[in-house]
């Protein structure tokens, strides 16, 4: 067991992975010599070598195209795209060919890939460098969407997603990279040093695909969450003091349903969080589902609290993001209803 | 590889290479019988193919290959079975030169439980690992980025074979072609790209599309040696084919070839065929067609009789109409099958 913070946690499932299995290779724009723009690739290339740990040309869609090639001849690249905001390029290798190779080749051909990539806001990036596109990958049948919400489940998970034979989109909220943000962006940061789940054991473990975890167990409402958006929950519910279950999906696709449906048939309210747009958003997915699941059990309409439908203001962050005292509103409503 | 020394041709020596050559080795009679049959049971099985298509038996999309086969029966010639090999969508013949069996081919293209993909590819998603067909793929020009990680794999792996990536003139004007490029320059990867330039992407000619119509100098300004080579000429073809891959082979990065190439028929199966006119398409069948070439050499050079290629053609039929009847019996896949081969 060691302290270590979200990117220290990141980088070292790449390295267990790649000191497990020759097949795993690590690229991307600035990948290798440089170790990333968020580090998370640091020192990878000189313990693993330039073949295994490199640099790739600004050139998304070439590189998750190549990916793909690699991953059907039998290596596991684990790409990094810089920013998710930059991954629109590569969408088309990433729905009509990472996601589908396995449903049309008749299982001859899998695509066993990762695609890594920070996301949401938090960082005053602006609009081209604080997207929470998870919906548009959650949408395309044969991706596993992960999000992870802390330094231990983050290593889990990345090494779960590198042994997984079929692609995942790992998404990296890059808010949390250094601490646990819970959205009262006027206070002091706090180190992961100082949260539980900062605690990452060393070697390799999984955290499996496709269960939730329960943050915060409560009687009043369920909360669903993932990513920053956990944090702020908690928060939140401190805030106002409403005894709010907290689950953190984890992964989106495959979703742990019956965790949700446990936790609302118990509590009988549900609350939505993400930091990405509403419209269309995951949210709306969750929100549905739970309806089907849970509809007689419900004594509230579900909620969602989510960033605004525009794109993500460089002044005005802090209005876009869903923080506790959205949260906490929401909160104190759906108890009311 | 990512570190491999940056040893970069000079502009001389890539211009060098790049455009046709006009010398080839001439063929031995069993190279000139082996590469007959294999161009026949490509025309005979795509004729099949669109006379199915025109009874309704074959559903969606289907690119006939007729016309081109000189290309990939001179590219299997040149190259081995280890050798990988990917393309777009006008697939049948790449997949039959690649030793597939006529049966499950045309069992895709009409949608049952026999076919590749069990049904589930159709016409332009096949696969076969057993002979390294990496696909067959929709998406015009996805799959030259995925050859380039093919050929990555292969250097990774240092089994020394080489990644064969067709893909047409249309296609070489997508973004991610000139990405690849870069890369498998950059990382001296083992991959031809070949380029069948039949003179049309769907209905746009390659004038009305591309500003340099020269393919084979597409990569010049990455470094990529290319040639123009006579594609209705097996002979041609595979003699580029054994130079590209030897440059490939000796460690020196990609090739590309261009294969000046032919479509007979229409882009799919629903065209309008206003973008040439009739006596172009006539001219290119009367004077240029591959299988006639090889057809006249083996009567002339060889000693061969009507009668001996009749009886050639008469097996090639055979096959395919078991084939094709294999095709119509064999079942549709089990409802189940819609839920098998994907996360869930």
């Amino acid at each position: 067991m060691s302290r270590r913070t979200m990117i220290e946690a990141i980088r070292d499932a790449m390295a267990v992975a790649m000191e497990r299995d020759d097949n795993v290779v690590v690229f991307g724009e600035d990948v290798g010599y440089f170790g990333g723009v968020f580090r998370c690739t640091q020192g990878l290339q000189q313990r693993f070598g330039a073949n295994r740990c490199f640099d790739a040309p600004i050139s998304e869609l070439g590189i998750v195209g190549a990916a793909v090639g690699m991953a059907a001849y039998g290596l596991r690249p684990c790409v990094e795209v810089q920013f998710a905001d930059y991954v629109y390029p590569a969408y088309d290798q990433i729905v009509s060919e990472a996601a589908r190779l396995r449903y049309r080749s008749n299982g001859d051909f899998t695509a066993p890939l990762v695609i890594r990539m920070p996301a949401g806001g938090g960082i005053f990036g602006g609009q081209t460098h604080s997207q929470s596109p998870e919906a548009l990958f959650t949408h395309v049948a044969g991706l596993k969407t992960v999000v992870p919400s802390n330094p231990h489940d983050a290593k889990g998970l990345l090494i779960a997603a590198i042994e997984d034979d079929d692609p995942v989109i790992f998404l990296e909220p890059k808010r949390i990279y250094n601490g646990p943000f819970d959205g009262h962006h006027d206070r002091p940061v706090t180190p992961w040093s100082r949260h539980p789940l900062g605690e990452v054991p060393d070697g390799h473990y999984t955290v499996p695909l496709g269960r939730a975890a329960l943050r915060r167990e409560g009687a009043a409402v369920t909360v669903l969450a993932y990513g920053t958006m956990v944090h702020v929950a908690e928060a939140a519910a401190a805030d106002c003091g409403v005894d709010a279950e907290i689950l953190d999906l984890r992964t989106l696709v495959p979703l742990d349903l019956d965790a949700i449906e446990a936790s609302v048939r118990k509590t009988g309210r549900c609350i939505v969080l993400h930091e990405a747009t509403l419209t269309s958003g995951f949210g709306a997915e969750l929100a549905a589902l739970v309806q089907g699941a849970c509809f007689y059990h419900l004594e509230a309409p579900v909620l969602r609290v989510t960033g605004w439908d525009t794109p993500y203001p460089h002044a005005q962050e802090w209005d876009y993001f869903p923080g506790p005292v959205r949260v906490a509103r929401a909160l104190l409503q759906i108890v009311e209803a | 590889m990512a570190v491999a020394a940056q040893q970069s041709r000079t502009d001389d020596e890539v211009h060098a290479v790049v455009g046709q050559r006009n010398e080839f080795a001439a063929f031995t009679k069993q190279e000139e019988v082996d590469s007959y049959h294999d161009m026949l049971m490509i025309r005979r099985f795509e004729e099949k193919a669109g006379q199915m298509y025109g009874m309704g038996l074959i559903g969606g999309f289907c690119h006939l290959y007729i016309g081109q086969e000189a290309v990939v029966v001179g590219m299997k010639m040149a190259t081995t079975p280890q050798d990988k090999v990917i393309t777009g969508y006008r697939d049948h013949g790449h997949m039959l030169a690649c030793g597939m069996d006529p049966k499950g081919v045309m069992a895709e293209l009409t949608g049952r439980r026999g076919g590749y993909s069990k049904g589930k590819g159709g016409s332009m998603h096949m696969f076969s690992k057993e002979k390294n067909f990496f696909g067959g793929h929709g998406i015009v020009g996805a799959q030259v980025a995925l050859g380039t990680g093919l050929a990555f794999a292969s250097q990774y792996a240092e089994d020394g074979s080489v990644s064969v990536a067709y893909f047409g003139d249309g296609a070489a004007n997508q973004g991610q072609v000139y990405e690849s490029f870069n890369m498998a320059e950059l990382w001296k990867l083992p991959v031809i790209y070949v380029i069948e330039n039949n003179r049309y992407a769907m209905g746009t000619s390659v004038t009305r599309s591309s500003a340099q119509t020269d393919f084979s100098r597409r990569g010049i300004s990455f470094n990529i040696p290319g040639e123009q080579v006579d594609g209705m000429d097996v002979r041609a073809v595979r003699d580029a084919g054994q130079r590209a891959a030897e440059h490939c082979r000796s460690g020196k990065g990609p090739f590309i070839l261009e294969m000046q190439t032919y479509r007979y028929r229409g882009h799919s199966m629903s065209d309008p065929a206003k973008y040439r006119t009739r006596e172009e398409v006539q001219k290119m069948r009367d004077q240029q067609d591959a299988i006639e070439q090889v057809r006249t050499r083996l009567i002339k050079e060889h000693g061969l009789t009507e009668e001996d290629l009749k009886a050639v053609d008469a097996k090639i039929r055979a096959i395919v109409t078991e084939a094709a009847d294999f095709a119509q019996s064999d079942p549709e896949p089990d409802p189940s099958e819609l839920w098998t081969d994907i996360t869930l």
